[in-house]
């Protein structure tokens, strides 16, 4: 894992110290709310319904234990003792007082964490596959870019003020755990035939009021060109984007205003005229990636008994396993997600105990490495198979054992009208519902990879336009009316799901979505998942198994 | 005569700017002025030509590349932010001072507050107008918070990577 040297340990320093200056001014009354307000969302600080919020950047979503345990310190200190994991692989204290939040930022700078650029007309957290440096899959390790773009795009002077949000994901994997092509860059290493490493580069992509899935600008750009590229698109994107209309700033605006070879042409023009000189040297891109060079790995065998025997003997670790447990690179290696969907839970939420035991978990049997899934899950990316009982017996006497991941109780829900000020309608119920009514762990695994992504507004934080079920929380004449979509994808096979129909009451959700899984499971042929079914079969049988009923 | 904030070396010294800026309604008066790009196309020759020394207004909307050719002549380009957010004004910057080796004052005028100090040193601003009273010493305070900085930019700071490789 990158660690912090002096310079990054200072700049970290400065920037605390700066908000801690801003943040007295404001309590001294020298400052309005007004004024403090882009201050203080310049440092990941929002005034939220009942309290301040603050979101803490997870850096390409990965953690060691000292910084999870740190985060537990700070739930447990200043907030009410859990924290939530955001689908930017962030994590959100949502009671949090103004007065400690110099504290808090100080605390965070002692584990190398920060809240920098988790809000705000800037370049956010970059995002990256969770599963790097564990999974055979991958190209080259993306974290070695993510932690590039991370220094480079933190308190960009040009580009701190853009028309709107910027939100870039990288992966080097053919299977997406990124949602590359709903970012504004998603970038996805690739070799070219010579062997260059490089990265295709995908623009555009966005959900929010108007979702698109990115357009590729470019099939390869070499990998040592990527800043001086990156500045060509925010260049360009800083100068055209739209500034008067908050819902049409994002860059996917002017992706699709220019047509995504024009936008291209534009991009390259400016990137010639910008040259090298803004790109890293090699021997900076060498610093970095040495830093995520491989953990070191005993060699074992590819079959360990004590875990045979365990699945053999253990019928709930055999389910976990099942949906939980993925193949690692090496040998006698398996990558461990840790669902956050415990039924009846709000989704993302881990308490501080929770948070302490997956510490002491990743450093004794995970390498000290944790990561953060855009799906709100975390992991244990390098667990030795002769552990993984001892893992999983630990994860469940925390209630971290459930064995539901991609399966339809593996819910994605933003904080909704539970907490955020912009939310129409709740969120958070509305997948405790849907999660207790598909409690049974043999039908969820009969029903297999389903993925409901709930919204409780049209600003989209709860990735609905790409949940194979979406849902989004709608105010009709002050009451709380969901919308069904169905078919979107935000991964490999990223699509914008379809509207099934009128807006349904709160209390007609979950049980449409059971009518909704039983015209699949009638109707699904051979190996096809949800989506599958729904793509070859089009909305009208979901659609009328659903409304037929409220007649 | 309105004052302004200067940047020279990694200092903030508060000055009198000796120049009128000039909206397009109002008639030019004698001496040094700032006008629209609009005014400068239409009138820019006459005034130089006068002898003073004229300054150019760019909105965030306009373009830098239509004043490039005239530069050399120019001894101020005042940058407009409409607003703090509007970040338009770090490229205009950026492009006068990196891509077209301007040598001028580069001034940052309307919604300029000192939270943004250390951006616009960093792209190449000497000049400040700001609209929340900073003084010069809050204005260096600011402008100087960070030891470091990640990029390169037109102010020429070596960035980490190169601190590093020192």
């Amino acid at each position: 894992m990158y660690r912090y040297d002096t310079l990054d340990k200072e700049f970290l320093a400065d920037r605390t110290a700066e908000f801690r200056e801003q943040t007295a001014r404001r309590l001294a009354g020298e400052i309005t709310e007004d004024q403090f307000k882009p201050i203080r969302l310049m440092n990941g600080l929002y005034l939220q319904l009942h309290a301040y919020m603050l979101r803490v950047a997870i850096p390409y979503g990965s953690l060691d234990s000292r910084q999870l345990r740190k985060l537990a310190w700070i739930a447990r200190t200043y907030d009410k003792g859990y924290g939530h994991f955001t689908t930017r692989t962030n994590l959100q204290f949502h009671w949090i007082k103004l007065a400690d939040t110099p504290d808090i930022l100080d605390a965070l700078a002692s584990v190398d964490m920060h809240a920098i650029q988790t809000s705000g007309n800037c370049i956010r957290n970059v995002t990256a596959d969770p599963f790097a440096g564990a999974t055979a899959e991958e190209i080259d390790d993306p974290r070695v870019w993510s932690e590039a773009m991370r220094q480079w795009s933190s308190l960009h002077p040009e580009f701190s003020f853009l028309p709107r949000k910027f939100k870039i994901a990288v992966t080097a994997a053919p299977q997406d755990r990124t949602a590359a092509k709903v970012h504004d860059i998603g970038l996805v290493i690739k070799r070219a035939r010579d062997g260059a490493l490089g990265f295709e580069v995908m623009v555009g992509g966005g959900l929010g009021r108007t979702p698109y899935i990115g357009s590729t600008i470019r099939e390869f750009l070499p990998a040592s060109r990527l800043v001086s590229y990156l500045e060509a698109i925010l260049r360009v994107y800083n100068r055209h984007g739209r500034r008067d209309n908050i819902y049409k700033a994002r860059i996917k605006i002017l992706v699709a205003a220019l047509g995504a070879e024009e936008f291209a042409r534009q991009v390259e023009e400016e990137w010639e005229k910008i040259g090298t000189a803004s790109d890293l040297p090699d021997t900076e891109l060498a610093r970095i990636r040495a830093a995520f060079a491989p953990a070191v790995f005993e060699t074992l065998p590819a079959r360990s008994e004590a875990f045979e025997v365990a699945k053999a003997s253990n019928p709930a670790f055999a389910r976990f396993v099942r949906n939980n447990v993925k193949p690692h690179k090496k040998a006698g290696y398996a990558i461990v997600e840790v669902s956050l969907k415990a039924i009846g839970e709000t989704p993302g939420d881990a308490s501080a105990d929770q948070m302490e035991v997956v510490a002491d978990l990743a450093e004794r049997y995970g390498q000290d490495d944790i990561r953060v899934t855009h799906e709100q899950n975390l992991v244990l990316p390098h667990v030795k198979l002769d552990d993984l009982a001892t893992v999983h017996a630990g994860l469940a006497a925390a209630g971290l054992a459930t064995p539901n991941i991609n399966l339809i109780s593996d819910i994605i829900a933003c904080p909704g009208l539970d907490y955020c000020a912009l939310a129409n309608a709740r969120a958070i119920p509305v997948a405790q519902h849907i999660a207790e009514k598909f409690a049974d762990q043999d039908r969820a695994e009969t029903i297999g990879e389903l993925k409901i992504k709930i919204s409780g507004c049209i600003n989209a934080c709860g990735h609905h336009h790409v949940g194979h079920i979406g849902i989004l929380g709608v105010d009709k004449k002050g009451e709380e009316f969901y919308q069904l979509t169905l078919g979107g994808s935000g991964a490999e096979d990223a699509a914008v799901g379809q509207i099934l129909g009128p807006a349904l009451p709160a209390n007609r959700v979950a049980e449409s979505v059971d009518t909704l899984v039983e015209v699949y499971l009638r109707e699904r042929g051979e190996g096809e998942r949800f989506l599958d079914t729904f793509r070859r079969l089009g909305v009208a049988p979901f659609k009328e198994a659903v409304y037929a009923e409220a007649h | 005569m309105p004052k302004l904030i200067r940047w020279r070396d990694g200092d903030a010294v508060l000055d009198d700017s000796a120049f009128t800026a000039v909206a397009d309604e109002d008639d030019v008066p004698a001496g040094d002025v700032i006008i629209s790009l609009s005014r400068f196309q239409s009138e820019g020759e006459r005034l130089l030509s006068e002898g003073r020394a004229v300054g150019v207004r760019l909105e965030a909307s306009e373009n830098v590349e239509d004043l490039v050719y005239d530069l050399p002549r120019i001894a101020v380009v005042a940058v407009a932010f409409p607003k703090f957010r509007d970040g338009r004004g770090y490229t205009t910057a950026d492009l006068l001072r990196a891509r077209y080796g301007y040598r001028g004052e580069v001034r940052a005028v309307g919604d300029v507050l000192r939270e943004q100090a250390g951006f616009m040193v960093r792209v190449g601003f000497d000049a400040f107008e700001p609209a929340d009273g900073a003084t010069p010493e809050q204005w260096r305070h600011a402008a100087n918070r960070h030891r470091h900085v990640y990029q390169r930019a037109a102010d020429g700071r070596a960035p980490a990577f190169a601190e590093r490789g020192e």
